[in-house]
């Protein structure tokens, strides 16, 4: 395809200027001479219907979810009910001014406020702020309010945060940015957290850790409950990184298991779209002690109005300009609403036994390192068998399933598993759809042993063919000429 | 298989630590490399700072991850390989023979807790 700039013809245009029947001036005289450029600016000259075009034949060679089926592990690529998207574009929202009064916002604050009581039920919080504007944003927030937290104490010695090796390559650097030291602790050879790794790592330095749960390889730390005393009895707090929540809706809360700071990805588990089809949202969720440290601003409801609270003294200030990603908000909300406690608890359901049925069915094909073939709303595989045996890797096979019509599963993470395929098919998927898959993916390793060279060259069919990821990374070229 | 030297020091990070005198040379093994695929960059880290044993040094970026590299002795940094920073690929040709950085040993004790070549290649052989 054409770059837009190669579209077009000189002097074309999508519109058309009446001739001025106003006193002219120079531009030079209104702006000064040194703010004009001495050439204009290379647009591309087209016309509305070469546009249209341009961008739809663009748009046309995309994957989405509106296309075809996409397990990409670890992103929670699920589908986006499109009333969700009618309610957010409503004028009364996607219109207002977020410095209108309260007295003309009331709607709005009305949805922010009860957004909020939502999630709090939902991860057992007692506050939650909606600033944060991506999950590492929310991890940043909840970073500095546990930095806060433990200066609001003078107990200035808590300086490290502990991540074990299966996080999100996120946690580590969040904590970084919050100006924490990070420590690394190992996983035991079930993948799990282990604790006495965790029990090395803990002291009069910690500051918290980092957790995901169900972890990265799908698994529930069914030690949850001794890891959070021995994180607490040593003075740290304890975060949850909520980004797999869409295995745990109304099953359990981030609070039953002892953590004090949640954040969740209004993205992923509350089908607000993601990947692209963004901005992201990732609201961050406190325990009754550290709500004082929450940025601002936050909603109450006094007296049958909503207003904005006055900031507290504690709270780490503001995370984002005005009240965060406000369409996302919307789009969760009636999410929230549409499904219900008994809706989001089936939603759980149904992507845990939707991971469960891929899981056990390409166990056979593939290695499963992890897991003894349960686990929770994902899983990951591993390639290296068949890497050793005929020299396919998973990428290869990955850029087959692209030439089959689907969107690979992640690979190459998490970085513990060799070779890892991980694959999250969400509660969205039919079990036609997920018995289609296993197809794709058991002819993928068939074709693996018969036929390794067509692995080798895929994908065929797209267009474009096999790209150079190596040369790209190490001379990215980011301009049209 | 990847390739192990004799005569050289083996971190369980897969650093391997060759001394001259006082001085250790550190890099990544060639399973390492192999592991990482075709790297992209490389940020050898910055002369004159203190690390302990076990703190992160070096960041290597492939195409597949960004990984720390640590150093496995404690002591300063005294010298990083230059050429790297505009060269990653020369870590993907020759993992042995191009260092990220090397330190000034303030306890050779240290080296005991690390493998041999032989150790090392068993290590790798579980590790797989």
């Amino acid at each position: 395809m054409k770059l837009i700039f190669e579209e077009g013809a000189k002097g074309r245009r999508a519109y058309k200027i009446p001739p001025c029947d106003v006193p002219q001036k120079a531009l030079s005289a209104i702006l000064g001479k040194n703010n004009l450029r001495a050439d204009a600016p290379a647009l591309p000259e087209c016309s509305e219907v070469d546009v249209v075009r341009h961008f739809t034949n663009l748009s046309q060679l995309n994957f989405a979810l509106d296309t075809g089926f996409y397990p990409l592990g670890s992103c929670t690529m699920k589908y986006n009910p499109k009333i969700n998207e009618d309610l957010s574009r409503l004028a009364g929202f996607c219109e207002m001014h977020p410095l209108q009064s309260e007295e003309d916002s009331q709607g709005a604050m009305q949805l922010y406020y009860e957004l909020e009581r939502s999630l709090s039920a939902i991860f057992g919080m007692s506050r939650f702020t909606l600033l944060p504007a991506a999950g590492a944003h929310g991890e940043l927030c909840g970073m500095m309010i546990i930095a806060a937290y433990h200066r609001s104490r003078k107990d200035y010695a808590r300086k490290t945060i502990i991540v074990p090796d299966s996080s999100h390559g996120t946690n580590p650097a969040s904590a970084s940015i919050a100006g924490f030291t990070v420590k690394t602790i190992k996983s035991g050879p079930d993948g799990l957290l282990d604790l006495n790794a965790l029990k090395e790592a803990l002291g009069p330095d910690t500051a918290g850790m980092m957790l995901t749960n169900p972890s990265t390889l799908g698994l529930f730390e069914k030690d949850i409950m001794k890891a959070a005393d021995m994180v607490h009895k040593a003075g740290g707090l304890l975060y949850y990184d909520g980004a797999n929540s869409n295995a745990i809706l109304c099953k359990t809360t981030p609070s039953l298991m002892g953590f004090d700071v949640v954040h969740t990805n209004l993205h992923k588990t509350f089908s607000t779209p993601h990947g692209g089809g963004g901005p992201g949202s990732g609201p961050v969720g406190v325990v009754e002690k550290l709500v004082p440290f929450l940025p601002s601003p936050l909603i109450a409801y006094k007296n049958g109005k909503y207003v904005f609270e006055k900031e507290n003294k504690l709270s780490i200030g503001k995370m984002r300009s005005f009240f965060g990603n406000f369409g996302v908000l919307v789009k969760a909300y009636a999410y929230i609403l549409a499904n219900g406690a008994e809706g989001l608890d089936e939603v759980s359901t149904a992507a845990v036994a939707n991971a469960n049925y891929l899981c056990r069915r390409l166990s056979k094909a593939f290695t499963l390192p992890y897991g003894d073939n349960r686990c929770m709303h994902e899983f990951v595989l591993s390639g290296q068998e068949i890497k050793d045996k005929y020299g396919v890797s998973t990428l290869d096979m990955a850029k087959r399933l692209i030439e089959m019509g689907y969107h690979p599963p992640t690979i190459y993470f998490p970085l513990i598993v060799h070779e890892a395929i991980m694959i999250e098919p969400c509660e969205t998927e039919s079990v036609a759809t997920l018995k289609e898959f296993v197809d794709a993916m058991l002819t993928v390793a068939k074709e693996a042993k018969e036929c390794p060279e067509k692995l080798h060259a895929a994908p065929q069919n797209k267009p474009v063919t096999r790209l150079d990821e190596t040369l790209a990374a190490r001379t990215p070229v980011v301009k049209a000429q | 298989m990847s390739k192990v030297i004799d005569g050289l020091y083996y971190s369980k990070e897969h650093e391997w630590v060759k001394v001259e005198g006082n001085e250790a040379l550190i890099g990544i093994t060639d399973y390492a490399q192999d592991a990482l695929g075709d790297l992209v960059y490389a940020d050898c880290g910055t002369v004159g700072a203190a690390v302990s044993a076990g703190d992160a040094v070096a960041v290597l970026e492939s195409v597949k991850a960004a990984s720390d590299v640590y150093s496995p002795v404690s002591g300063t940094v005294t010298r990083i390989n230059e050429e790297l920073s505009d060269a990653p690929e020369k870590i993907n040709a020759d993992a042995f023979g191009n260092f990220l950085f090397a330190v000034e040993l303030s306890d050779k004790s240290e080296l005991d807790t690390l493998m041999d070549a032989s150790a090392y290649e068993d290590f790798c052989k579980e590790e797989h």
